[in-house]
């Protein structure tokens, strides 16, 4: 249910960006998209891939708007120091507290809650040979997904190289 | 007669001091990484880490002799070229798991634990992903380089 609600957010959203007028406007709306894709990973209980996601979108988000918004946003901090104070410190004071309940209540070390990682440590040297097992995890069970990772990092040379290429740029002179 | 990188660019670079010191630490970064990148199965490290090593010691030998040094070594096209070819290589490896049944199935011979010849296709994979990564991540410092390059010209 949560999921459908997501989804139908993030197609209204996509159709925002793609409609509104304003640059910034649609920076933000592809931020909303962004950020409800996080949401339905974690409701899919990919938590990793939420924080993945997460930190990918605000670093996107964060470099279009800087690029869209010619000028720096005036930033006023004068005779608001008390209020800037108090506000760090009490999210600092709610970040250790949500911390610090998190933290109890993490599996100890080497014992997992998931199934498949006993299967991993139990079974991951006999079946791959590897004594390394973050080896054997990433190039033998989970080998499917190094070789997206290593399609993102071609990908993202193959971009670098065609943005910088010599004729790209003399053709932008 | 070849071109000596180390001496046919007496202009460009740093200072002597550092020259020298490159010159003695290079070859111990590279085989360094090689080291990362064969023992990843063993140790830890793996084709990521070892080929950012490897990486690092082709820009070492850019920042102390100057581009043309680095690039008499290993070129743009045969960088581009070397990536492209660690990238297909792993991908075979994947595909070579076909003949036993599935994708990326582990299908050469285990081998003895704690022996640099052992768990299959696992050190092939890293050699792959450390020569993609080790020159693709030189590539792209050589793209921004050559781009800080003709920005001066301007």
């Amino acid at each position: 249910m949560e999921l459908h609600i997501l989804l139908f957010f993030m197609i209204f959203a996509a159709i925002a960006a793609l409609e509104v007028k304003d640059l910034l406007s649609s920076v933000i709306a592809v931020g909303a998209v962004g950020f409800a894709l996080c949401l339905a990973f974690l409701i899919l209980k990919a938590p990793d891939l939420a924080i993945t996601q997460l930190v990918v979108e605000i670093l996107c988000l964060i470099i279009l708007i800087r690029a869209t918004i010619k000028r720096d946003l005036p930033l006023i901090i004068e005779g608001r120091w008390f209020f800037n104070t108090i506000s760090t410190l009490v999210f600092i004071a709610v970040f250790l507290f949500f911390a610090s309940a998190a933290l109890k209540e993490l599996p100890g070390f080497g014992h997992p809650i998931m199934a498949v990682v006993k299967k991993y440590l139990t079974e991951g040297k006999s079946q791959t040979g590897a004594v390394n097992l973050v080896t054997a995890v990433i190039l033998d069970f989970r080998a499917y997904d190094t070789l997206g990772e290593a399609t993102v990092l071609f990908t993202s040379v193959i971009g670098i190289m065609a943005i910088l290429r010599r004729p790209g740029r003399k053709k932008a002179q | 007669m070849k071109k000596n990188p180390f001496i046919d660019h007496p202009g460009a670079g740093m200072s002597l001091i550092v020259k020298t010191i490159t010159r003695l630490t290079i070859g111990l970064i590279l085989l360094f990484g090689i080291y990362i990148v064969l023992h990843g199965h063993l140790s830890p490290g793996g084709g990521f880490a070892g080929g950012v090593i490897i990486a690092l010691s082709f820009v070492h030998l850019m920042i102390a002799f100057g581009k043309d040094a680095a690039v008499s070594k290993v070129s743009k096209n045969m960088a581009a070229n070397l990536e492209s070819i660690g990238a297909l290589i792993f991908l075979c490896i994947g595909l070579l798991g076909f003949f036993g049944g599935s994708f990326f199935l582990n299908i050469l011979g285990k081998g003895e634990h704690f022996k640099l010849f052992s768990s299959g296709t696992i050190p092939l994979s890293n050699i792959a992903i450390g020569l993609k990564v080790g020159v693709g991540l030189f590539a792209i410092f050589l793209a921004l380089v050559i781009l800080e390059r003709s920005k001066k010209g301007l």
